[in-house]
């Protein structure tokens, strides 16, 4: 059986790289679906642990998370088409007038 | 009505609540009879617990009437109770008798003048007030009362507010009694402290459980009586608090005489008289009452010599008389002073009732040099000011000479007086009589100096206000006529005021030696007042009616002299250049240019720019790129992180 730690690493690689790309990445697409892999990081997490505790809790949290992640692709991509209907692009960059 | 007499203070303020709330759309005469009828039931009840009170036996008649606990904290507990002894008897039948009249009085006194509603509830707010006080059974509420008049007080002198001048009279009568109230409240702290209670009898017992005999030094007793003095000081305007009772005749003359001559200026006298078993136990501070009382008595006297305005040479003759009541408690003859303090009350209201009809009659001159040659035209106040005038100067058998014979064979006969209070005391009675018929003389006699200053429009000669303002006239002078035959000297009766006074004067030490100093008798001494104020009379007659070159002659022989007491001996300069100066220099170079502006205006402006100079810098932080904010929220999960990573430990 696989120990519970390797499961766990693999959960932290990819929070990680899902956080990275967050920050690294312009394209407002990338970075959507970036937010998207964190997510799904922590619900490997949580899965790890119900199966290793034997307790459900986990696996309601996960169902939980991707009803949250579902309404956020939904917000999400309408404020990316938005975005792309005003300025053109996919830049983020591009779309900081929110500031002093 | 004895159960329910507390009912006599409540009326007056339902008199105030409803005049000064509705008043504005009330007719005159609602607001006039809605005034009036509210004192004048107040003083019919006080009339009927009167009746009933008398017929007491001596041992009952002190009756406390609790409505509820006003104060509770810790063990300081004041009640919200009232006392009913003989003193407060006697001073609630002058407060609500003389203040009735007055507001009778006022009715006419006031018809022409705006804001009648404003006048007649601050004046019904009056009578509440200086009822607290008087029959207040404890410290904190006297204090209430205390502070009540001197409220009504001064928004009655700044009744005309829009005069400049009368503003500032209110304010320096306000002011002037703040710095007396310290040292009352204060004093109020300590017997506090000392006693553990404010309620008179309980302080009473307690001192005299305490302090069986006078004490010998200067203890807490003495802090206390002299504190209590300060705050009577100011009340009662002596020395050296009386400047602005001269200018507090700024308000209506009615005003004058109800609170700034019969009433309230005496709440001090009435203060130092219920604290009687405190002040007998404070020898020394008795000195001080008494030669502070005496000396106000004789400047105030030689101020009142020279004043032009009619009104002017009344309040300083206040400020002389009360002076005599305080000699009168100062050397222990508390019976005395409340003698007087009656008396005074009645023929004092009389004159000042008298001047405003003059006032009135002139249309408000009150210079005294443009009067004269008025006893044609106002018969009733000429014969009434008259009977006043003799009350006051201490002609034999009008209601003055009792009581200022009496305070001064006290002063010279007490154990505390002595041959120089009577002597001084002797020579102000002299001076009263002369300042009293100089001003009569001016008024009544002689040429008719009003002319020149009336208008050729109104050529009608100066009448008298109508019959309904004679009533009060009447009375008033009646009582200063008789009430003297209440207090008897010894050679002549008994005196019955000192007898029925006597319950509220228990808890006194005993006296320690009861030997009459010095070997003149009563009547002696009396003669010889006597014949001081004849003299007076005459020099008065002799200066004003025989010759009045002769005034003018002495003036210009005497100008220093004569300048010194016509500018009240500079006292109100003084003051202004040793305190209010100083105090304004001091508040603005160091209060307002150093302090407010550096210190309060800095703190003030340097928290505001701490916050932009750090606003600045972070500012930065809001570029307006989403992942810098991503990365600062990552940041932020990592500390949280670390921080509960290294405590797990």
């Amino acid at each position: 059986m696989v120990p519970a730690t390797h499961y766990l690493a693999l959960a932290a690689i990819l929070f990680a790289i899902g956080a990275l790309g967050v920050i690294i990445r312009r394209n407002v697409i990338t970075m959507f679906m970036c937010v998207e892999l964190m997510l799904n990081a922590v619900n490997l997490t949580f899965i790890t642990f119900s199966r290793f505790l034997n307790q459900v809790d986990g696996q309601i949290f996960v169902f939980f998370v991707m009803t949250v992640a579902a309404a956020e692709a939904a917000v999400g991509l309408a404020l990316i088409v938005l975005l792309s209907r005003r300025t053109d692009t996919l830049d983020v960059d591009q779309a900081n007038t929110m500031k002093w | 009505m004895l159960e329910n007499y507390w009912v006599l203070i409540l009326i007056p303020l339902f008199g105030f609540a409803i005049n000064g709330i509705f008043g504005r759309r009330f007719s005159r005469q609602v607001i006039a009879w809605l005034s009036c009828s509210t004192v004048g039931l107040s003083f019919l009840i006080c009339l009927l617990t009167f009746w009933e009170f008398i017929q007491l036996p001596v041992d009952k008649r002190t009756i406390s009437r609790s409505l509820f606990t006003w104060i509770q904290s810790g063990n300081l507990v004041s009640e919200f109770s009232f006392l009913l002894d003989p003193l407060s008897m006697v001073m609630i039948l002058v407060v609500t008798g003389v203040g009735f009249l007055i507001h009778v009085y006022s009715v006419e006194y006031m018809a022409g003048e705006e804001g009648y509603y404003r006048y007649f509830s601050y004046l019904n707010l009056f009578i509440f007030m200086m009822s607290v006080l008087v029959l207040a059974d404890n410290y904190l509420l006297m204090f209430v009362g205390w502070e009540g008049v001197g409220l009504c007080s001064y928004l009655l002198i700044g009744y005309y507010f829009e005069k400049r001048s009368a503003g500032d009279a209110a304010k320096k009568a306000f002011i002037v009694n703040r710095i007396g109230d310290v040292g009352f409240i204060i004093g109020i702290f300590l017997i506090f402290r000392q006693f553990e209670s404010l309620e008179y009898l309980t302080v009473f017992r307690t001192v005299s459980d305490q302090f069986p005999e006078p004490t010998a030094g200067f203890g807490v007793l003495g802090a206390i009586t002299l504190l209590l003095f300060i705050g009577a000081t100011g009340k009662s305007a002596q020395i050296p608090l009386y400047v602005w009772l001269p200018d507090a005749m700024e308000g209506p003359t009615p005003v004058s005489a109800l609170i700034h001559a019969a009433t309230m200026v005496t709440a001090g006298v009435y203060m130092i008289a219920r604290s009687a078993p405190l002040y007998t136990r404070a020898p020394e501070t008795l000195f001080i009452v008494a030669a502070v009382g005496i000396s106000t008595a004789l400047l105030a006297a030689l101020i009142a010599m020279a004043q032009r305005d009619i009104k002017k040479v009344l309040a300083y003759s206040t400020i002389s008389q009360l002076g005599y009541m305080f000699l009168a408690v100062g050397v222990g003859a508390f019976s005395a002073g409340i003698f007087h303090l009656m008396t005074h009350a009645f023929f004092k209201a009389l004159l000042f009732l008298g001047s405003g009809s003059v006032i009135l009659a002139l249309h408000h001159e009150q210079d005294l040099m443009k009067m004269g040659g008025l006893r044609k035209y106002l018969r009733v106040t000429f014969y009434t000011m008259w009977i006043a005038t003799l009350a006051i100067a201490g002609v034999p058998l009008f209601s003055g000479f009792f009581s200022k014979e009496e305070i001064l064979w006290k002063a010279y006969s007490s154990p505390l007086g002595n041959g120089a209070f009577w002597f001084v005391g002797v020579l102000v009675a002299g001076l009263t009589a002369f300042y009293m018929f100089r001003l009569i003389f001016l008024v009544f006699y002689g040429a008719e100096r009003f002319e020149e200053a009336h208008h050729e429009s109104t050529p009608h000669s100066p009448t008298e206000p109508s019959s309904l303002i004679k009533v009060p006239f009447m009375i008033l002078a009646f009582f200063s006529i008789v009430a003297g035959f209440v207090g008897l000297p010894e050679y002549l009766g008994t005196n019955r005021l000192e007898g029925f006074l006597a319950p509220s004067f228990r808890y006194m030490p005993e006296p320690a030696s009861v030997e009459e100093h010095g070997h003149f008798s009563e009547s002696h001494l009396a003669l010889i007042a006597i014949l001081v104020t004849f003299f007076g009379i005459a020099a008065a007659y002799q200066l004003y009616i025989r010759d009045r070159q002769i005034t003018e002659r002495l003036a210009a022989r005497f100008s220093l002299l004569y300048q010194l007491i016509w500018r009240k001996f500079f006292v109100d300069e003084m003051y202004d250049w040793m305190l209010v100066r100083s105090i304004r220099g001091f508040s603005r170079k160091i209060l307002w240019k150093s302090i407010d502006v550096n210190v309060i205006d800095g703190l003030v402006n340097g928290t505001a720019s701490l916050m932009q100079t750090w606003s600045h810098a972070l500012k930065r932080m809001q570029s307006g790129y989403a992942r810098v904010y991503a990365t600062w929220i990552l940041g932020g999960a990592i500390l949280i992180f670390l921080y509960y990573y290294l405590t797990s430990f």
